[in-house]
């Protein structure tokens, strides 16, 4: 671009066609602009690709490249590949460029499930972000393995016989610990600096990462475009969405809740896709469920403010026995 | 040299000598013996490639992709269902203009499973968008994989080097594996782009309107078109570098002949034996290799058979509910043009054993 007037301001430049109050836009932004000029990004299909690429504009600061939606994770691996022997066997001088994979929740828990494990197995030093807005929202909010227990989507709606998804919300973090990522961590979109300091610790670490961050989506949640950051931080304070740093299979931080913890209502009730859970006995039931989603999110992470830390490790290696 | 070697360790070798710097495979019948020699070199410090395992031909696929765009010299190998799994990297490395060199060892599409050969995988992709060369025989098994290299990375085109499935990959043979000096003169003056570059940012792989997209995708169709003098430029360079004749499309006895089959691959040579046998009853018979699919040697094809009475298409691949695909390609190319009858004939589906005697008891 010729006279950028964002140069050494941000690598995420404004005037891209996300909707306001996009979670996922917002965090992709605070990511780059952490990682800096050094960084390679590969993207995979879906909003924050269609928003900031359009033919003849860009947002990006930074090298980026789209190749498919499930494929970002081995496309990584080749460009990872390509710098290995231009630094070993060209003898080329060049400070390694950070490798960082953006993909959504579909990307990454449903159809790109294969090539993730797969660069997880090779061990290849890659950045892998996973913007999780729990569903399908770029092609209109349909389900996908990371949509909570009674979300309303467009392919698992609610009606007469039906209160929404079935599943409970695939664990991408307790798959990816066990693949032998380095640095797990996740986030949501309430914590921009928090998810900095995860960016930068992830660097830290030679190996594959995986950081995994709530981004909520105006339309396909059904939230006001002024509600993204406090949907968000309900997502982490009721213990829906723990917020951890896992580094080489040890948990080494997590988000306690606070004393007065909001129950799981205050995080639903903002929200058109759980809105049908609060019209009937049956809704009322998987609210309980949701609730106890929570409550063993708690005990299991330690999330209470009271929780030992020795207390969390024994537990977390309970649940990955 | 000349060497005996078993087909798959002549490409391997000669992909070797063409200085990969990123190779990445999943095995699949009968493209195994390939990446296996490859990885074996690797292991033996004779190469000095990243040898990437892929967990699919999908992401193999991707790999590659990766590696190209960020401005290395990439292999890749499949095969059959391989090469299926991994259409939608093959359909996206062309748009993205990616110069990948992949060889697929063709053979057949299950179901019925079947490992053997024929090439209804390379004629299933026929429309991606890459350059699709056809070995006729083992010594351009190992040439035009020299060939692919230079034409996709000076048009930035990637090209699938087609050879047949066992025919080629699993038998041996005498073939001359050329000397890398030479190899690297032909291959020298190509600079490939990373286009990953930090120091100069950009973005690849945007999100097209439908204000852009039929420009794009015309423009890619005319550029693919327009490579026939330029492969064939490139043909010209590397007899004089190495002393072979390649050509687009091959003709044998097709001089006085009214007679002409038309095949791609390897069972040209039967083809050839079937010409010396219904010569010897008196039949003005020829034979014509097609060694490139795409981009589509139109004029070509009308010079070997504008004046024809008849002729054979021998197909290895059909449009299931269609016909044999070579026949209707020859027929595209012929249209209005040609006056011959066109005899569209399907053998040698899944390893079926084709002998001479079929190909005599064609001609009726």
């Amino acid at each position: 671009m010729k006279n950028n007037p964002y140069k050494n301001k941000t690598l995420f430049y404004p005037g891209h066609t996300a909707c306001a109050g996009c979670g996922q836009n917002l965090t992709a932004r605070h990511i780059i602009n952490t990682l800096g000029p050094n960084t390679i990004v590969v993207n995979a299909t879906g909003c924050l690709e269609v928003t900031t690429t359009k033919y003849g504009e860009s947002a990006w600061g930074v090298p980026y490249i789209h190749s498919l939606f499930e494929n970002p994770a081995a496309v990584a691996s080749g460009i990872l590949a390509a710098m290995k022997f231009k630094f070993k066997i060209l003898n080329l001088k060049f400070k390694m460029p950070n490798i960082v994979v953006f993909a959504g929740d579909g990307a990454t828990f449903d159809i790109g499930f294969g090539l993730l494990s797969g660069m997880f197995e090779r061990g290849d030093n890659i950045l892998y972000v996973c913007f999780d807005n729990e569903g399908y929202q770029n092609t209109g909010a349909q389900a996908s393995g990371s949509s909570p227990l009674g979300t309303d989507t467009t392919t698992t709606p609610h009606g007469k016989k039906s209160i929404g998804a079935l599943q409970t919300k695939k664990n991408m973090v307790a798959f990816a610990v066990s693949q032998g990522a380095v640095y797990v961590a996740t986030s949501t979109a309430a914590y921009p600096k928090d998810i900095e300091a995860k960016t930068i610790e992830a660097l830290k670490y030679n190996g594959p990462k995986y950081i995994q961050i709530l981004v909520p989506c105006v339309p396909g949640w059904g939230i006001e475009s002024n509600k993204t950051v406090e949907v968000a931080r309900l997502a982490a304070t009721t213990g829906f969405y723990p917020i951890l740093e896992i580094i080489e299979g040890k948990i080494t931080k997590v988000l306690k809740t606070s004393a007065q913890k909001p129950g799981i209502e205050e995080y639903l009730k903002l929200q058109k896709r759980y809105e049908h859970l609060f019209e009937n006995a049956n809704g009322k039931k998987v609210i309980a469920q949701l609730q106890s989603i929570c409550d063993q999110n708690i005990a299991a992470y330690g999330l209470c403010p009271t929780c030992e830390e020795h207390e969390v490790l024994m537990q977390y290696r309970e649940i990955n026995k | 040299m000349k060497q005996i070697l078993e087909g798959s360790q002549a490409i391997a070798l000669t992909v070797n000598l063409c200085r990969p710097e990123v190779v990445s495979a999943y095995p699949i019948t009968p493209q195994t013996h390939i990446v296996e020699d490859l990885a074996k070199m690797d292991a033996d410090g004779k190469s000095d490639f990243e040898f990437v395992r892929a967990e699919s031909e999908f992401s193999a696929a991707s790999i590659v992709l990766g590696a190209s765009a960020a401005g290395s010299r990439v292999y890749t190998a499949t095969s059959s269902q391989g090469l299926l799994l991994m259409t939608e990297v093959v359909y996206n490395i062309a748009g993205l203009g990616l110069p990948v060199v992949m060889t697929c060892a063709n053979r057949a599409i299950g179901a019925p499973i079947n490992i053997w050969n024929d090439q209804q995988d390379a004629y299933s992709v026929r429309d991606s968008g890459w350059i699709m060369l056809f070995a006729k025989n083992f010594q351009e098994a190992v040439d035009l994989h020299i060939l692919a290299y230079k034409i996709a990375e000076s048009v930035s085109l990637p090209v699938i080097v087609n050879v047949d499935g066992f025919i080629i990959t699993h038998t041996m043979e005498e073939v001359d594996i050329p000397n890398e000096k030479l190899i690297k003169r032909f291959l020298l003056e190509i600079k490939r782009e990373n286009i990953l570059d930090v120091k100069n940012p950009k973005t690849f792989g945007s999100l097209v309107t439908p204000s852009d997209y039929q420009e794009m995708r015309l423009e890619l169709h005319e550029k693919i078109k327009n490579q026939k003098s330029k492969i064939k430029h490139e043909m010209g360079k590397f007899k004089n570098i190495f002393g072979r004749k390649l050509d687009i499309v091959s003709e044998y006895k097709t001089k006085d002949a009214d007679t002409v089959f038309v095949i791609t691959g390897a069972i040209y040579g039967t083809v050839m034996e079937a010409v010396n046998s219904l010569r010897k009853k008196g039949k003005k018979v020829g034979a014509v290799h097609l060694g490139m699919l795409r981009p589509f040697p139109d004029e070509d094809i009308l010079k070997a058979l504008a004046n024809k009475k008849k002729i054979i298409v021998l197909n290895r691949a059909i449009s299931l509910g269609a016909e044999g695909i070579l026949t209707t390609e020859i027929k595209k190319a012929l249209y209005g043009k040609c006056k011959a009858k066109i005899q569209g004939e399907i053998i040698g589906l899944g390893g079926r054993d084709v002998t001479v005697e079929e190909i005599v008891g064609l001609v009726k």
